[in-house]
């Protein structure tokens, strides 16, 4: 693969749910996807467990990104929500959620982020929170700007929020990102392509959420996010099997 | 019925604002008797450091989880104690790895190199070809357990599909 390969490739159904890891408009996946095939583990040891957090990972203010500082954060006030479930629908209890995410402006608190947007200093980016029984999460945040990249000449993200999130079985770890609905940016940014499967693509964003909209105060978007099987790895709560 | 997963995307950049804001990679008290270090390198097809990723490990015998992120020299260093044999399978900690350009973390495991003869019993590690073994048997160095992984070339690090 070279620098002048496309920077988005057509849809191809047949990845379905995968990511194409070495997509090569995305260019750092060149030196850094592996080559050689995964190798299968036998499905016995798909059940190995995982970390379990507690209630002392997460702080009481860890979900509202908009009230970790003295002042409100500038920008849309939104609430994000939805469940996490396993790939039968069963919903993932206690699992740890963390989000990162751009301010309004487009721009990360992070050092090597030099994007000439204003940093915000009531906004640090970042939130944590478990999921309940039902496997919902809940955060409150302000919508992230899009920012430009050095990817190729003129190369813009869509907005999103950076999610990772632990269920049960190393089977079940995942990080992704959140979309937001409708961006025009999305059929020219390689990381959102590098899905190939346009059903797969979809499940990387959000919809609007008018129930849970919070009346003359924030708009509510709403993803559900589906792990991988978790042969019958259990956790404390999960006894029932 | 089965319902599609969630695809995977790359942590970025600028996942250490909100993965690495406390320590995280003592999988046990450091002042623990016995406790053991381990530490590596992530590097790239060109044998360069990868100075933006991170790790993970998960020693499923003691239910032990840290996480590190990598320094400019693609440096991870855990605190840990030696994990237990399990059944027949060898003492070993699964590694995940996560970096900008990765689209999908990717899993493996570190064995150690004073248990061979659990090692060569071990289903997974008996598995592979005999090169490919080796790349997964961490070295003693300087009293701690080194284990670099290497995204691409010959000796690239053996990844399990997840």
């Amino acid at each position: 693969m070279t620098d002048d390969s496309p920077i988005v490739l057509p849809d191809d159904p047949s990845f379905g749910d995968e990511v194409q890891v070495d997509y090569p408009g995305y260019r750092s996946t060149r030196l850094r996807a592996p080559k050689r095939p995964l190798v299968t583990l036998p499905e016995e040891l798909h059940s190995t467990g995982g970390p379990v957090f507690g209630d002392e990972t997460v702080s009481a203010l860890d979900y509202d990104l908009t009230q970790q500082h003295e002042g409100e954060p500038l920008g849309e006030r939104i609430i994000v929500t939805g469940r996490v479930l396993d790939d039968a629908g069963k919903p993932i209890r206690n699992a740890l959620v963390e989000v990162w995410q751009a301010n309004a402006g487009g721009r990360y608190k992070h050092h090597v982020d030099q994007h000439p947007a204003p940093l915000d200093p009531n906004f640090s980016g970042a939130g944590r929170c478990l999921t309940d029984d039902d496997g919902n999460y809940r955060f409150i945040t302000v919508k992230p700007g899009a920012y430009p990249w050095g990817n190729h000449e003129n190369a813009w993200r869509p907005a999103h929020i950076h999610f990772s999130v632990f269920g049960n079985a190393f089977t079940q770890r995942l990080v992704t990102q959140m979309y937001f609905p409708g961006d025009p940016l999305f059929r020219f940014d390689p990381i959102f392509n590098s899905v190939r499967d346009p059903k797969a693509r979809a499940l990387l964003v959000s919809e609007f959420d008018l129930e849970t909209t919070k009346p003359d105060w924030a708009l509510a978007y709403r993803w559900n996010i589906v792990l991988g099987h978790g042969g019958n790895g259990t956790t404390p709560l999960e006894e029932d099997h | 019925m089965q319902l599609p997963r969630t695809p995977s995307q790359t942590v970025g950049p600028y996942y250490t604002i909100g993965l690495c804001r406390r320590v995280e990679n003592e999988l046990v008290p450091p002042d623990d008797a016995g406790v053991l270090r381990v530490t590596g390198q992530l590097l790239d097809g060109d044998g360069e450091p990868i100075g933006d990723g991170m790790i993970e490990a998960w020693d499923a015998s003691g239910s032990r989880w840290g996480r590190s992120a990598t320094d400019g020299d693609g440096r991870f260093w855990f605190v840990t104690a030696k994990p237990a044999a399990m059944d027949s399978a060898a003492p070993h900690l699964d590694i995940y790895v996560f970096a900008r350009g990765l689209l999908k973390h990717q899993l493996t495991r570190m064995y150690f190199p004073d248990e061979p003869e659990a090692n060569a019993v071990d289903p997974v590690l008996s598995s592979l070809p005999e090169a490919d073994r080796a790349v997964l048997v961490a070295e003693q160095e300087d009293g701690a357990v080194r284990f670099d992984i290497r995204m691409q070339g010959d000796r690239q690090t053996v990844f399990f599909a997840t």
